[in-house]
């Protein structure tokens, strides 16, 4: 299946990230608390890339393990970076005024949560969610 | 004009029902618009509908939970009401746990919540839990 990228450049971008994300979650038949868990994810991202990586883009790639199905988005931006990883990564941590939620509380509800940043040049964030993931544990 | 949610006055109350995707300033200008109307109209109690929102995320929670507070301090309890299952379920494994904010399953049943802490409490306001 065809990547899809999209642009994370103002609020509006970020509402349509969302919604792009809910029709391809509804098109690959993810159940419904399987897309809120993705859409839900996809907002708390899209919006880091755009407050605190100035700006970036999303793509939206399906991916197949032999098993199931699995919908990847790659958030990224050229953004001044991360310092420390793990801080970042702490339920309420946040240099904005946020509740800190949002990098801890999509690797939650994600599969696989893959995040690299360096500081000066920008931030990658990878977040899978595998089709039924709960029934694979 | 920009976009605004509608609030409703019904009686002592004011009823928000969000039928709209929530842009983050929408949600920026329901806050302001509600506190403004609750001290216009010295309301008792908030009810916000929020049975057409398919998500929540961590920026409308905090939104949510910052309305309560500061009705709360204008002296009106915000009971949030007709929470999808789904976003129930994310919510929690997001970690959000919209302190200070009361939920009923439905209108009617915030409606009863609403009118049981006014009588419980007629100052209203403080968040002696009546159920
Ligand atoms: N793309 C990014 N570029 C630079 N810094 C980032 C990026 N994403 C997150 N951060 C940093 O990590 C911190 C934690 O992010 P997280 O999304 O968990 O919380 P928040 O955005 O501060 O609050 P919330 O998401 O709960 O509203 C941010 O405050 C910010 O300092
Ligand atoms: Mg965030």
């Amino acid at each position: 299946m065809r990547a899809e990228q999209l642009p994370i450049r103002s609020p509006d971008d970020v509402a349509r990230v969302r919604q792009a994300v809910r029709s391809r979650a509804q098109a690959m038949g993810y159940s419904v608390v399987e897309q809120t868990k993705l859409v839900t994810a996809a907002s708390e991202l899209a919006r880091n890339t755009l407050v605190y990586g100035l700006g970036g883009s999303v793509e939206m790639q399906e991916l197949e393990d032999g098993f199931t199905q699995g919908l990847q988005l790659v958030f990224e931006d050229q953004g001044p970076g991360i310092d420390d990883l793990d801080q970042a990564l702490t339920d309420g941590f946040t240099t904005g005024g946020g509740m800190g939620l949002g990098l801890s509380g999509s690797r939650r509800l994600m599969s696989e949560f893959d995040i690299q940043s360096t500081p000066g040049a920008g931030t990658r964030v990878a977040v899978v969610l595998w089709k039924r993931a709960g029934a694979r544990r | 004009m920009s976009e605004r949610i509608p609030i409703l006055k019904m009686g002592p109350f004011l009823l928000v029902t969000i039928q709209v995707e929530l842009h983050d300033q929408l949600v920026l200008t329901l806050q302001d618009d509600l506190t403004e109307q609750v001290a216009r109209h010295r309301a008792q109690g908030v009810m916000i509908d929020i049975s057409a929102l398919d998500i929540v995320d961590s920026f409308i929670g905090r939104t949510l939970a910052h309305i309560a507070s500061l009705t709360r301090l204008l002296g009106a309890s915000t009971v949030l009401v007709g929470m999808r299952p789904a976003v129930a379920i994310t919510l929690v494994e997001l970690g959000l746990t919209l302190p200070g904010i009361r939920t009923a399953l439905n209108v009617e049943r915030g409606m009863e919540l609403l009118q049981r802490l006014v009588e419980t409490d007629p100052a209203a306001g403080s968040p002696s839990d009546a159920c």
